[in-house]
């Protein structure tokens, strides 16, 4: 792997409020986030619903502006340019946001190459066609109109749209939560292939922690707008060290029914954690079982050492596996 | 079966068509679609992308988008004649005896009036409540569905919510009259796995508690598992197998949906994962036979001649399936 990052991000922040945007509360969605990704690698970024993901996402896309913080594109502070905007793409959470429901597929699709004059006239076509084809949609669709799709065959038009312009960043937002296992599985080793042979650098938002397993390199968890826990992949889905991980590991559902049901019943009760008002200390020590005192005044900071298996790092007083306590 | 089977359905559907006409030709999006909902049931449906999930409830809530021609043998609704119903009957039924949370949850809420709003509307207007009172109903509806702080953000556009608080916002519009019947569509793809099993738990409640009835359609192999009884696979506008949960678990009959179940990742395992192979069907000329036949590893002669229909005398367990995988129907 390359040594320099291709996009990186440095303390970001980014403050809303909850009750009106002037006279609201306000809170932070997002709190001193830092990650790098190399070219041909991808990062996962999970955590709880409202934790800010999205807020995440839309910054390093600049689509929102960080409080604090800086967000590098090849080592060099980033600008919001033509040149960069067709380097870095966005699959979007929400399909029906950034579809144009006046415009038919092709003219959707082929997007950023209008945009960026990259094809005209029969290749725009052919290239429209050929991108169908890769998320699994008939190219005839081109023809049609986005109210004309389901639900996964708009995601997938998302995301031959983000491909386009064959990006070397690539942002999706929970691209194939829509999808059956079959086409998710399609779309998975499509990027999986056009990251070997481009060299594409992917960051993945997803709640799936099996398509997570299956798409990346490494995970970022990300708690009340803190990133709590990072690593490679299999060492924070197998031995997660956070006990957030822990928790989230143990809530994924096995398609098996005997399995499965035993989960029935078994949800966390109470408060959900609150961004407006969060707890003093540790984010999660409300809802942690090995909460002890020193939880309850001091905010844990990220402490990451080197391994084998490359940087690892948590966010916690007492993580799970003593090794990093060790090393920390 | 315990003692919901011989009850009457709360729903019961039978023979649904829709197709909707286009310029390139008549799209069949759902054909001959049948099931049937008891009081407390959770059903399943699953099926590939496309396969006409969402349009089904769609024409069940008479809410289809488009272009579209509906035809059934039969749809009742807690004794009520949907095919007689008129458009005020319908609207009525809406919301009280029957709700949908949208697969779309952006496109559902309306983006120019707040949470609070939207939310107490329905209790004005159902219940004829008092402004108060329905903010206040509002308030612990958001607290059911796990949103953060509700109190301070009732006042909030659907725009400043996050993916997955938009839809947890869906889900309690959906449940706010506690209908008999709920139908929802990808009611989680936007929430973590632990906030997940919190909504999967509140919906358990309600079908403990009011006998609510779920036709539930998701993707999620393991929320299938986890919630539902009997499981109804889609594939091209039909059914293609039915059958308890228990059973296609652990034998599929239909090789589509042995195939779909093979796709799915596992957390455990990190090999590379299976698509199915082949396009999926064509649903203005579909392929002649059985639609799943140019991308069936199971293939005989019939295959390509005679589509099969969806047959099986094990009492709720069927599969339009030639030659399938474990045979159900062994009579005669
Ligand atoms: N207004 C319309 N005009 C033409 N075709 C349509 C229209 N609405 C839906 N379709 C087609 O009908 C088929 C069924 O759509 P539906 O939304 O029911 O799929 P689904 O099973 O819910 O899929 P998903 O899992 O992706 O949400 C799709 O192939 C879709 O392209
Ligand atoms: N424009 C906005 N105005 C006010 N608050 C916002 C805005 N955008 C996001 N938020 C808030 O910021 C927090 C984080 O939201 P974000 O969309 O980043 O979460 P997420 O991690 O993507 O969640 P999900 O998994 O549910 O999509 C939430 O509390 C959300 O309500
Ligand atoms: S710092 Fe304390 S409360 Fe926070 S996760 Fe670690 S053990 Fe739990
Ligand atoms: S009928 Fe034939 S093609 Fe269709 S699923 Fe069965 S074996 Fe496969
Ligand atoms: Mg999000
Ligand atoms: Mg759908």
């Amino acid at each position: 792997m390359s040594a320099e990052p291709i996009l990186e991000a440095r303390g970001l922040s980014k403050t809303f409020r909850a009750g009106g945007a002037v006279f609201g509360k306000p809170f932070q969605a997002v709190k001193d986030v830092s990650l790098a990704v190399m070219p041909g690698e991808t990062l996962a970024v999970v955590g709880e619903s409202g934790c800010g993901k999205s807020t995440l996402a839309r910054m390093l896309v600049g689509l929102e502006t960080p409080d604090e913080g800086e967000i590098l594109f090849r080592g060099a502070p980033i600008k919001r340019d033509r040149a960069l905007r067709r380097q870095v793409q966005m699959v979007f959470q929400d399909p029906y946001l950034s579809l144009n429901p006046r415009r038919t597929v092709l003219d959707i699709v082929a997007e950023p190459l209008d945009v960026h004059g990259l094809a005209k006239g029969a290749p725009r076509t052919a290239r429209v066609e050929e991108l169908l084809t890769a998320v699994g949609l008939d190219p005839a669709a081109s023809s049609r109109f986005p109210h004309e799709f389901s639900g996964g065959q708009r995601q997938r038009i998302g995301i031959a749209r983000a491909l386009a312009a064959e990006p070397s960043v690539l942002v999706c937002d929970e691209p194939v939560s829509a999808l059956d296992v079959s086409v998710q599985a399609q779309v998975v080793n499509l990027l999986i292939d056009l990251q070997k042979r481009l060299g594409i650098a992917i960051i993945f938002i997803a709640h799936d922690l099996a398509v997570v397993r299956a798409i990346s390199h490494r995970v970022m968890v990300m708690y009340l707008g803190r990133a709590v826990e990072e690593g490679g992949a299999d060492r924070v889905l197998v031995t997660p060290n956070h006990p957030y991980t822990v928790a989230l590991r143990g809530s994924a559902l096995e398609p098996d029914p005997a399995r499965a049901r035993l989960a029935r019943g078994k949800a966390t009760r109470g408060e959900p954690p609150n961004p407006v008002n969060p707890p003093p200390g540790c984010r999660f020590n409300p809802r942690c079982p090995r909460v002890t005192d020193e939880c309850r005044t001091n905010e844990p900071q990220m402490k990451r050492h080197t391994d084998a298996a490359g940087v690892s790092g948590v966010a916690c007083y007492h993580p799970v596996h003593e090794a990093v306590e060790l090393n920390a | 079966m315990t003692k919901q089977a011989d009850e009457r359905p709360v729903l019961s559907v039978s023979g649904l068509d829709v197709s909707f006409r286009t310029m390139r030709g008549e799209v069949k999006a759902v054909s001959d679609v049948s099931f049937d909902l008891k009081r407390g049931e959770v059903l399943a449906l699953v099926g590939e992308s496309g396969s006409g999930k969402s349009v089904s409830t769609r024409a069940v809530m008479g809410i289809v988008r488009g272009n579209a021609t509906i035809n059934a043998r039969r749809m009742e609704l807690a004794g009520h004649d949907l095919l007689t119903a008129d458009e005020e009957q319908k609207r009525k039924l809406r919301g009280r005896v029957i709700s949908l949370v949208f697969q779309d949850a952006l496109s559902a809420l309306n983006p120019v009036l707040s949470i609070g709003d939207q939310l107490g509307e329905l209790y004005r207007t159902h219940l004829n409540v008092s402004k108060k009172e329905a903010r206040e109903r509002s308030i612990e509806l958001l607290r059911s569905v796990h949103l953060a702080s509700a109190d301070k953000r009732i006042d909030d556009y659907p725009h400043q919510f996050s993916g997955g608080m938009r839809q947890r916002i869906l889900i309690a519009s959906a449940i706010a009259l506690k209908p008999e019947v709920l139908i929802a569509d990808e009611p989680t793809t936007a929430l973590d796995v632990t906030v997940q099993a919190q909504i999967l738990d509140l919906l358990d409640e309600l079908r403990d508690e009011l006998g609510m009835a779920i036709l539930l359609i998701t993707h999620d192999l393991g929320v299938v598992a986890r919630m539902a009884e009997r499981v109804a696979v889609m594939y091209a506008g039909r059914l293609v197998e039915t059958g308890s949960v228990d059973d296609i678990f652990r034998a599929p009959s239909h090789p589509y949906t042995a195939a779909l179940m093979a796709s799915a990742p596992r957390i455990e395992t990190v090999e590379k994962l299976e698509p199915i192979k082949g396009s999926p069907p064509n649903l203005i000329a579909p392929p002649p036979g059985c639609a799943f036949n140019p991308r069936c590893t199971h293939l005989g002669d019939l295959c390509t001649k005679v589509r099969p229909e969806l047959i099986g005398d094990l009492p709720g367990r069927s599969r339009a399936c030639h030659y399938p995988l474990v045979e159900t129907a062994h009579v005669g």
